[in-house]
């Protein structure tokens, strides 16, 4: 008889996987089925957005970090506005930061739902991707009433909005308010209490708080590894401290922690949302009134002098930023997103970073495997929400 | 706490090191000497008065024609106390700051990020290697001085390390296997 071979194996694990969320790759050290180490290579999705960033003015920044982590796109331009607007030292009208809230949220509640949809789709549950992308179809419309664009909207700018709500916007998202709570329930129906999904995900990819916070795992791992650490509730932005609702937290760590903190933030969602929206009124002030950053309306323009100017100026050079650097953090639907923008003082970014958390997720990736099943690596990389997007910029 | 309040607490625990304020306009900044990093991230991470307990994230920003021409910078969140921290540590290409790995473990993957794209060494750290841009790139994109657009042609960095005569070889055996 044959000696037994007892060397670990090694297994490539993507780049064209198709539970890697993208393009992340794993070399998989494997004992039989368990994993005795991972190591991750990332770059695959390298655009130089930050290097593109610097040759662009400030304000056509703002689509290109909606590519960036491009699912919770308005998060990242929210975090690059909010930075830009510390700098410039701007204070925007209260309707705008409603406004900005309740898309944060709406844009929270659609990453959500396709961190769902996947997650569930990978560990079995194929049918809850339809149900999940049948919402969030919902969510993209509101978008495209919004701006035109259903993925990246570009809709936020330094200084406010890009213009005023379009009409029926009240009426497109409480219709979809009203529907989406019973819709939570039904992937909750679906999931929470189901045998072969709790059979997947409890106990598994467990990371206990004081390593998820050492691994800079902030906001919903964190969370899920009972860590009440939110940007909302801890540096508040844009007037959130005003809002009436709960964070999530939970104690086991594992799969399905993370889980129930995604899905009880759903609903949270909905919350800040209704709020936001009752106070909101249709028609008002859409950006700040200084003359350096917010273009003058169209109708002066046409009949002043300095507004045409102003107007040309704004379009041709953009506006001058003051020398120094600043970091906002927002709380994006993966965690801590933040921007650190330094200026020197002309009308282009000298530097402009972005804190993704899908980055340091994938950097504490093996920690979260290590001595798994090779089957729990999907569940675990689906639970942390990873983009790759968003991690490799 | 401000950067001052900050600068006093230090001073006291990290005796002969020399902190600057820095400007900002959102949270308390300070410029470190590179000697002194480690044991300053230390005495903020351990003494429970400062409590930085998260490192939030390293980056750096390439001032030339400046000297020295590096900002290595450091959030840090302190989650007890909602406080947030900057430390910038100003570096040149021929000099190299140590690693805070040993103090917070995500520094591994942000420092590596920051050597792939400014080159800036950190000493001690166990896995300098390429993070974004491929093995075999030559430069480092973020620095002022590489230009926005280049043309490159594609490489492999890794010939096939077997040879035909073995590839067939070794499909022969796997059929011969399979077939008793």
């Amino acid at each position: 008889m044959a000696e037994l071979r007892t060397e670990t194996m090694t297994v490539n694990m993507g780049p064209q996987h198709p539970s890697t969320h993208g393009v992340l790759r794993l070399v998989l050290e494997l004992d039989g089925e368990v994993i005795r180490s991972a190591q991750p290579t990332i770059g695959y999705l390298h655009t130089g957005i930050e290097k593109t960033a610097e040759q662009k003015k400030w304000q056509q920044v703002v689509p290109l970090v909606e590519r960036m982590d491009y699912l919770g796109a308005q998060s990242n331009s929210l975090a690059y506005v909010l930075c830009v607007e510390k700098l410039l030292g701007l204070e925007v009208p209260q309707r705008v930061r409603d406004i900005r809230v309740l898309i944060a949220e709406l844009q929270r509640m659609s990453s959500h739902l396709i961190w769902l949809g996947t997650h569930a789709m990978e560990i079995g549950a194929v049918s809850m991707l339809f149900y999940a992308i049948r919402e969030r179809e919902l969510l993209l419309n509101i978008n495209e009433l919004l701006a035109g664009f259903r993925f990246f909207p570009s809709y936020l700018r330094v200084g406010g909005l890009r213009e005023d709500l379009p009409r029926g916007f009240h009426e497109a998202v409480t219709a979809f308010l009203d529907r989406f709570p019973a819709k939570i329930d039904e992937y909750e129906g679906l999931l929470s209490g189901n045998d072969m999904f709790l059979r997947r995900t409890k106990g598994v990819g467990v990371i206990a708080q004081d390593d998820a916070l050492a691994w800079g795992l902030l906001g919903p791992i964190a969370r899920g590894s009972g860590c009440g650490y939110d940007v909302r509730r801890y540096f508040p932005y844009s007037g959130y401290e005003t809002y009436d609702f709960d964070v999530p937290t939970e104690t086991d760590g594992d799969v399905y922690a993370r889980y129930r903190v995604r899905m009880r933030e759903l609903r949270e969602c909905v919350k800040i949302c209704r709020q936001a929206l009752a106070r909101i009124p249709p028609t008002g002030a859409w950006a700040c009134d200084d003359p350096r950053v917010v273009p003058p309306p169209k109708d002066k323009v046409y009949t002043e002098m300095e507004a045409l100017i102003q107007h040309f100026l704004i379009y041709s050079q953009g506006f001058t930023v003051p020398a120094g650097d600043a970091y906002v953090p927002v709380e994006g639907p993966r965690g801590e997103h933040g921007v650190y923008a330094v200026s020197d003082g002309t009308n282009r970014p000298w530097r402009v970073k972005m804190r993704a958390p899908s980055f340091l997720a994938i950097q504490a990736l093996p920690t979260l495997i290590r001595n798994g099943l090779i089957a729990d690596v999907v569940a675990v990389i689906g639970s942390t929400d990873v983009v790759m997007g968003d991690c490799d910029r | 706490m401000d950067s001052h309040g900050i600068i006093d607490t230090l001073t006291r625990l990290v005796p002969g090191a020399t902190y600057d304020a820095g400007a900002n306009v959102d949270f308390a900044t300070l410029y470190v000497p590179a000697a002194r990093l480690v044991d300053t991230c230390l005495a903020l991470r351990d003494t429970p008065a400062l409590g930085f307990n998260v490192l939030v994230e390293v980056t750096a920003a390439d001032y030339l024609p400046r000297d020295p021409r590096f900002e290595v910078v450091y959030h840090l969140l302190s989650i007890p106390h909602r406080r947030r921290l900057r430390l910038k540590v100003r570096t040149t290409d021929a000099a190299s700051i140590p690693t805070v790995q040993g103090v917070w473990p995500s520094a591994g993957w942000l420092e590596r990020e920051v050597w792939d794209m400014f080159g800036v060494v950190f000493d001690g750290h166990p896995d300098l290697r390429r993070l974004l841009m491929p093995e075999d790139w030559e430069g480092h994109p973020q620095r002022k001085d590489y230009p926005v657009q280049i043309r490159k042609a594609a490489q492999t960095y890794e010939p096939l390390e077997i040879t035909e005569e073995e590839f067939k070889a070794n499909l022969e055996r796997d059929r011969l296997k399979r077939t008793h």
